[in-house]
């Protein structure tokens, strides 16, 4: 990096890093190519599994908005996914089974539930703002648990998947991993421009030293508020496919350890780096799937295992693969 | 006086029992580099955090050009262009200087609610705050990451933050703190093109170069202020002698 | 809703606030100290229960288990102190998060793997079984009351501890500035050790007392602990007495909303909307409390930071 800027001193602009793009291509071209295994193995199994890969990629990208970029240590994300899960749901329930009508609900009142939470929450800071989002979530859980009228504790079984256009196009297993996927694409590429905007670098500001940000004259709560409601309706939207994927919602969406379970995603993949997001969520739900079919216990394992990563390995798995430390 | 840029009427803040600013009023007209001196625990740097708005006071009145500055926040202050610098360097270490001081241009030219297109690619933001840098002799440094600069660097890369906001007055305190005596000749050149820019309150252990600056000095001591006058006076004053010259002597 | 009901519901909310506060008192000093997050604080009130519930069985003697159960708790709360937690110190919240996450995920799974996901109970011994009638039309559990004292002594010894001695002392001083406590010279490594002893003594206590009222079950603390997170931040971070006033308030505000917001909307609403709104709105009110107060006093009741 020294050496680069000394031979050109005068540059306004650092020279575009195209190997950062192979991590991103790589990561859409497997996920792209991953119901190929179908052909091998049970199909439908397969493309269930890499469904809830790709959804749960959509929530940790979200999460990573605010986690990495923002520096926000929400638990408050398995609420937004089970808002996001439950407005799906119960309109469903209701008759109406619009995809779009759908989508915009499950936005709608995740990031209405971001935008109230988030704006008492962000007064806080540090260990404050990790409980009162604790706290959240957990109202957000025990309100589906008294939901009755929709299944209480017991959950919410959808009739059917929602509609484009009158026409079952989701029913297809194969056609909503696709449109999953597309998803995930359309909200990388916006959380990466957003990372990059003016509006991405206060909020990184803002996380690296918020006395100076203040100094030079940003006022971070704006930026932090409106960073949280755009992660709260990612995650909505993660929850509107989960409901849809699996054809039901239920309080356990919500559990405070869920939200644990998405943090582990973005750390484990490597803070702030949006690809690290992906692969995190890909990691997180494979090696449950694949720890859960060698044992029942498998936590058991995963547990130490996250110990040991927070005590001696940083940087993440993309810290790890490149060699680069982001955050 | 009217063309008074900052105004402080007695300005009081305690921490427990202890009186860190007491009572302190100072007119600062527009264009003049006022030095704030005095020993150390004296509250300079108390009342810059009052006056910056990064603490709030007790009781009396700050008005900044013209307006009631007392119960705005920080962020709010540096937007009317009451711009601080820390003792204790405060950059944004895993940016490069570069865009450290491209978000200090940002702020002051355009929205940020931006979510689209490449803030580090707008040339605008980039060209101003290499002008901010090149001033303060880090044009060359631009790309290197903030936390991998020299002390000295750091110290210029504070002031050059401060610049690119445009203040009109700029509290500076300590600038030169831990620098060597290179680097602290250039900055006090830099101060120099400094002053004929903006107004330009100065808190600095170098008595050289406070009384090679200053066109007026306040000497503060416990909490309150002492003296405030032309360096000649201030230099000839007893009680300052006694008080703070002589300790320091 | 009868007087007799309403006394009934008092009590309970005052057992929840009680057990609340024997969580939340290790949990706000730990914060207070040692500005350490840790999350597996209500894995270790199930070791607690757990504990008692071997100790029990093999000894068959309740005083005896629960003595067991409290020397159990302190071992495993300082083998993980020693192992993990003291490395974290310092560290950032997200890794003291995600760390001590882990610990939770490790001890349910292990818990379950070796006592099973049915749930345990213990039995009460036989003299406190009994109810006692505390007015016309009031029976109230001897056990529960047993608890609700045994509570409120702890609460007792625990304000003696840190305000008339020099552990206290030290351990107020921490609360307050940390940074100045290990500038006199104390060795702070092991005014941490203690104070996490002794959080992690009071978690299990309560762990224990609970374990013939309660279903001892592997997971038994993950909800608990939230509820002990809201009591912090109402009382303020590192006030133990913060602490114990936001834990009673919260058992009761959450009990007798659970009871009576159904009855209470009833007045207001139709009898079937009452009865939907009713729990949702009941399971909101400890957090709509802990919202206001936030909004009117960000740092809690008793913050012990000024």
């Amino acid at each position: 990096m020294q050496d680069i800027a000394a031979s050109m001193p005068m540059t306004q602009v650092a020279p575009r890093d195209r190997s950062r793009l192979i991590v991103p291509v790589l990561l859409f071209a497997t996920l792209a190519l991953a119901p190929l295994l179908g052909l091998v193995g049970p199909d439908r199994y397969v493309l269930a599994l890499f469904t809830r890969c790709v959804i749960f990629a959509i929530a940790a990208l979200g999460l990573d908005l605010a986690l990495g970029s923002g520096g926000l240590v929400s638990f408050d994300h398995a609420a937004f996914i089970g808002i996001g899960a439950y407005a799906a749901g119960i309109l469903t329930a209701s008759g109406i089974d619009d995809a779009f009508l759908l989508l915009f609900a499950a936005l709608a009142t995740s990031g209405f539930f971001a935008l109230a939470t988030g704006a008492i929450s962000l007064k806080t800071r540090g260990v404050h703002f990790i409980m009162i989002t604790l706290a959240f979530g957990q109202m957000a859980y025990f309100v589906a648990n008294s939901l009755k009228a929709y299944g209480g504790d017991d959950g919410l079984t959808l009739a059917n998947r929602s509609t484009i256009f009158g026409r079952d196009l989701l029913a297809d297993h194969r056609v909503f991993f696709y449109v999953s996927l597309a998803m995930l694409l359309a909200v990388y590429l916006f959380a990466r421009a957003v990372v990059r905007s003016r509006f991405g670098r206060v909020l990184r500001g803002a996380k690296e030293n918020e006395t100076r940000i203040a100094a030079i004259g940003f006022d971070p709560y704006p930026f932090r508020l409106v960073a949280f409601v755009i992660s709260g309706m990612i995650a909505g939207l993660a929850g509107f496919l989960l409901a849809e994927q699996s054809e039901f919602v239920s309080p356990a969406f919500m559990t405070w350890q869920r939200s644990g379970d998405l943090i582990i995603m973005v750390m484990l993949g490597g803070m702030a780096s949006l690809d690290g997001a992906i692969l995190g969520a890909l990691f997180v739900v494979l090696t449950e799937e694949l720890l859960s079919g060698f044992t029942e216990h498998w936590r058991v394992i995963f547990g130490p295992f996250l110990v040991l990563v927070v005590l001696f390995a940083r940087g993440g798995l993309l810290g790890l693969l490149t060699g680069r430390r982001h955050g | 006086m009217a063309d008074d840029l900052l105004r402080l009427e007695h300005v009081s803040k305690s921490f427990g029992a202890l009186r860190v600013t007491d009572a302190v009023s100072l007119d600062i007209p527009k264009g003049e580099l006022h030095a704030l001196i005095g020993p150390n625990g004296a509250g300079k740097t108390s009342l810059i955090h009052q006056i910056s708005g990064w603490i709030a006071c007790d009781s009396g009145r700050i008005v900044f050009d013209g307006e009631e500055v007392t119960g705005l926040k920080m962020h709010a202050r540096a937007r009317r262009g009451l711009v601080r610098s820390f003792q204790i360097t405060s950059i944004l270490p895993r940016f490069t200087a570069l865009e450290n001081v491209a978000l200090a241009v940002q702020s002051r030219s355009g929205s940020s609610l931006r979510f689209f297109g490449d803030a580090s690619r707008e040339p605008k933001l980039n060209g101003e705050a290499m002008q901010a840098l090149r001033h303060v002799g880090l044009a060359e440094q631009a790309h290197r990451i903030a936390g991998t600069l020299s002390y000295g660097e750091k110290r210029g890369l504070e002031l050059a933050l401060a610049l690119a906001l445009e203040p009109k007055l700029l509290l500076l305190d300590e600038p030169m703190a831990g620098v060597g005596a290179g680097d602290g000749e250039a900055l006090v050149g830099v101060l120099r093109d400094l002053k004929a820019h903006c107004t330009i309150l100065l808190i600095e252990h170098d008595m050289q170069a406070v009384f090679a600056l200053a066109d007026r000095i306040s000497v503060l001591v416990n909490g309150a202020i002492m003296v405030t006058g032309k360096p000649d006076n201030v230099r000839a004053d007893a009680q300052v002698r006694a008080a703070y010259l002589g300790e320091a002597a | 809703m009868s007087t007799a009901l309403l006394a009934v519901q008092t009590l309970n909310g005052l057992q929840l606030g009680v057990l609340l506060f024997l969580i939340a008192a290790g949990l706000t000093l730990v914060f207070g100290v040692m500005d350490f997050i840790n999350l597996a604080h209500g894995a270790q009130y199930m070791l607690g229960a757990y504990f008692a519930v071997t100790a029990y069985g093999a000894t068959q003697n309740f005083l005896l288990a629960i003595i067991l159960a409290l020397v159990g708790a302190l071992a495993a709360g300082l083998a993980l102190e020693v192992a993990i937690f003291r490395h974290l110190y310092g560290r950032d919240h997200l890794d003291q998060v995600l760390a001590t996450f882990g610990v939770i995920l490790f001890l349910n799974e292990a818990v379950r793997m070796i006592y099973g996901s049915t749930s345990l109970a213990m039995p009460m011994p036989e003299v406190l079984s009994g109810s006692i009638r505390l007015m016309p039309g009031l029976l109230y559990p001897v056990y529960r009351l047993v608890v609700i004292g045994a509570g409120i002594g702890v609460g007792l010894l625990l304000h003696v501890l840190v305000n008339h001695t020099r552990i206290g002392m030290l351990v107020r001083a921490g609360a307050s500035n940390a940074p100045m406590v290990s500038a006199l010279g104390v060795n702070i490594g092991r005014l941490f050790m203690i104070i996490f002893g002794i959080g992690a003594m009071l978690a299990g206590f309560a762990g224990a007392m609970v374990a013939p009222i309660f279903a001892v079950e592997p997971n038994m603390g993950d909800n608990l602990l939230i509820l002990a997170f809201v009591v912090i931040v109402i009382g303020g971070i590192g006030s133990v007495r913060g602490a114990f006033i936001a834990a009673l308030l919260v058992g009761l505000v959450d009990t007798l909303g659970r009871s009576f917001a159904s009855d209470i909307l009833r007045h207001m609403l139709s009898s079937s909307a009452a009865n939907q709104a009713g729990p949702a709105l009941a399971s909101t009110l400890i957090y709509v409390l802990m919202a206001a107060v936030l909004f009117f006093k960000p740092a809690g009741l008793f913050p012990a930071r000024a």
